[in-house]
């Protein structure tokens, strides 16, 4: 048993890394929109499923112009995300303008509300979009990057087999890594970044610091919407298709990961990320072997969750609620 | 002014709501009422016999339903000479269920009120095909469907519901013989997305592949919706299996078959109906080459009389047949032929609906152009196959490989 299990690690280690990575950089999200306005931002999936359209059209586009042969694939795909990236960061602050800021002052349920409201919205829109289209809401578009590569993890240690990582794997990780740690900088570095954690604490207080409040919720949904739409094309390049629906069970998980972590903090969402994408990983491979087959890998989820909620209970602030203080 | 560009935009969205539901329910009507071209040439001799077709000529699943109106509205020509010897003309009466329950029903309770109509081809859907012939059994219509497989539809043991076409569980065991005694596999894993059509597929698939001597090598559920299926691949590639078996649709069957390449699992994939989708070679791309799946239709070309016949058809509609266009053809044939006969055996008079009704289930070893037809006891055709189709290029439709009969 165990050793069936360690024969298949690395591989699972590689997966659920680069699906633990698009949930950190979507948890990062939800975490900086709670950490400023305690408002769960339940759209946020459906602003990452619209950065994968925005980026599939754009790629699709770059296509039928002919563009993609004539420059490097690493430069389009960094269009790409650029373009998804300034599209869903105004998407983003669009939807704080209309259907957050007017309920501001009003009970948290009712942002709450209008947040699934938009979320419904984008979901039928992107559908009636594609459908226009493609006369089909499912869309593919081909991988800029879709080498394999095998890692030789067996000479580590004969227990261990062979794993294969395709290069869109790798640029996922190397992405989101720059977005992260590009994020923690920007928060913790720049004068903006000091507006925000001060907003994050104190919004009365700090708008007597003459900091304009309005500004800085503008940016963070600015920010957090770009990262997601960022996630997004990441995501359409890794598994080739997409559907108006992705967002919403993409959306629950990060925002999972994001309790995990400790919401409003960023280091937590990452770690979070990373967490719920490994254990869900490991537990799609692993559950049929551990329960002897009576559970298999549609108990995923439920494995995922369970631990979750075990950790909720003995750490209900989650696991960087208290440890590092600042949020954002 | 904020309001008023939410009332702005709520007034479009209604408008443009209400004129989707004006354009569906606009064309119902005025296609039902049409008797379709097939009575021109019937002139004033003698009595009429009606014969109704019901299929979806509206909706996503026109393109179909047309050609279940044309392959019968062909049979009827090809027998219109028949029965103006016996004095009766031929009248083809096709309705439009727009795929839809309510209207199929509805449709059903005209052809019931008109006396002339003798007996009805369709539906496409079997969701629409069980719950209209309850319509048919109260009037005693007889009624053959090209296309529809829903288990259901025969089970319920109506006297008036027969169909040309396999059983949809019928699909997993030819699936399991192909593998196992055509290709030879010996260790299997089947993968499903845990709802009805998926599981009970992969069940029948997995039952009939352990009976037929191979050992499952793995039973895993995925989720609907989701598009990261490397856990379950990982387990596939530790149990290194030679033939993989998927009980779903296409959009996860695509990805799961481009995520296994991806890994470098080289083990044979198939699936059921639902793999018969463009859809699938554009999700899958160059993977789906050597990606199996079984059809209840017949690729009607591969045989000589077959090509014949679809050249016919051609020639005569400026299109080539469908799937199902050869099964309609057939229901159609079958349906008039139990008439003819009921009409001879009754001195040369249309006889009372119930003894049509009996003929069209007696009807034996009758020679179709898709396929041969004996109703059993239930009205499932004892003849019908199942089919095996590949993907040798990546292009759709797959090419027809084999066929399986039960």
């Amino acid at each position: 048993m165990i050793s069936s299990i360690l024969q298949t690690l690395p591989q699972v280690l590689i997966d659920g890394l680069a699906l633990g990575a698009i949930y950190a950089v979507v948890a990062l999200g939800y975490t900086m929109v709670y950490g400023i306005l305690e408002l769960i931002n339940f759209a946020h999936g459906e602003i990452f499923m619209t950065g994968a359209f925005v980026g599939t059209s754009v790629l699709l586009l770059f296509q039928s112009f002919g563009w993609l042969g004539g420059m490097p694939a690493w430069i389009s795909y960094l269009l790409i995300i650029l373009i998804a990236m300034m599209f869903t960061g105004a998407l983003g602050v669009g939807i704080e303008r209309v259907a957050y800021r007017p309920l501001r002052k009003a009970p948290k349920l009712i942002s709450l509300i209008s947040a699934f409201g938009v979320s419904f919205v984008l979901q039928d829109v992107v559908r009636f979009i594609a459908e226009l289209k493609t006369g089909n809401y499912i869309v593919s578009s081909h991988s800029l990057f879709n080498q394999r590569i095998t890692l030789g993890t067996s000479s580590l240690g004969s227990i261990f087999g062979d794993a294969t990582i395709k290069s869109n794997t790798i640029i996922i990780l190397i992405v989101a890594l720059l977005l992260m740690v590009g994020l923690d900088l920007f928060v913790n570095r720049t004068r903006w970044g000091v507006a925000m954690r001060a907003v994050a604490q104190d919004r009365e207080t700090a708008s007597l610091m003459s900091i304009n409040v309005n500004k800085v919720i503008v940016l963070t949904f600015f920010i957090g919407s770009a990262l997601g739409g960022a996630t997004g094309v990441l995501f359409a390049q890794q598994y080739g298709t997409i559907d108006p629906y992705i967002g919403f069970i993409l959306g629950m998980k990060a925002f999972t990961a994001a309790v995990l972590g400790g919401i409003g903090n960023i280091r937590g969402a990452i770690f979070g990320g990373f967490v719920i994408g490994i254990l869900e990983m490991f537990a799609s491979s692993n559950l049929g072997i551990l329960t002897s087959g009576n559970f298999g890998a549609e108990y995923k989820d439920v494995f995922a969750f369970m631990i979750l909620i075990i950790v909720l209970i003995f750490k209900p602030e989650g696991l960087f609620g208290k440890a590092v203080k600042e949020k954002v | 002014m904020k309001g008023k560009g939410l009332a702005a935009l709520v007034l479009v969205l209604g408008l443009v709501a209400g004129c989707g539901n004006n354009g569906g329910s606009s064309s119902g009507p005025s296609s039902s009422s049409s008797s379709g071209g097939a009575s021109d040439s019937a002139s004033s001799s003698g009595k009429v016999i009606k014969i109704a077709t019901q299929s979806p000529l509206s909706g996503g699943s026109s393109i179909q339903g047309e050609a279940i109106k044309l392959g019968a509205q062909l049979s009827m020509e090809d027998h219109r000479e028949e029965f103006s010897k016996l004095g009766y003309s031929l009248e083809l009466v096709p309705y439009d269920d727009q795929g839809d329950p309510k209207k199929g029903v509805a449709n059903a309770e005209q052809i019931g009120a008109d006396q002339a109509i003798a007996g009805v081809i369709g539906h496409l859907n079997s969701g629409v095909s069980i719950p209209s012939s309850v319509v048919y059994e109260k009037y005693n219509i007889p009624m053959i469907s090209p296309a529809s497989t829903a288990t259901e539809f025969t089970d319920r043991k109506l006297k008036v519901a027969n169909r040309v076409v396999a059983r949809d569980d019928f699909q997993g065991p030819a699936g399991a013989e192909y593998a196992v005694k055509t290709l030879g596999a010996k260790n299997i894993f089947v993968i499903q997305d845990k709802t009805a059509y998926g599981q009970g597929l992969a069940e029948a698939f997995r039952d009939a592949a352990q009976k037929a001597g191979a050992t499952i090598a793995g039973y895993e559920g995925i989720t609907v919706g989701e598009k990261d299926f490397n856990g379950v691949l990982n387990i596939v590639q530790s149990k290194k299996p030679d033939f993989i078996f998927f009980g779903g649709m296409y959009a996860e069957a695509g990805l799961i078959v481009k995520q296994a390449r991806d890994k470098g699992i080289t083990a044979p994939f198939m699936g059921g109906d639902a793999l018969d989708s463009s859809g699938m070679v554009e999700i899958a791309a160059d993977d789906v080459v050597g990606t199996l799946y079984s059809s209840v239709a017949v690729d009607i070309t591969k045989s000589d009389s077959g090509k014949a016949w679809a050249d016919k058809y051609n020639q005569k509609y400026g299109k080539n047949p469908e799937g199902y266009s050869g099964y309609a053809y057939d229901s159609m044939s079958v349906m008039l032929a139990a008439i003819k006969k009921s009409i001879e055996d009754n001195g040369g008079k249309l006889p009372a609906r119930d003894k049509i009704r009996d003929a069209v289930r007696a009807t034996k070893d009758f020679e179709g152009v898709a396929t041969k037809v004996t109703f059993d006891e239930i009205g499932d055709n004892s003849y019908a196959k199942v089919f095996i189709y590949k993907f040798e290029s990546a292009s759709y439709p797959g090419n027809m490989i084999s066929e399986v009969s039960q």
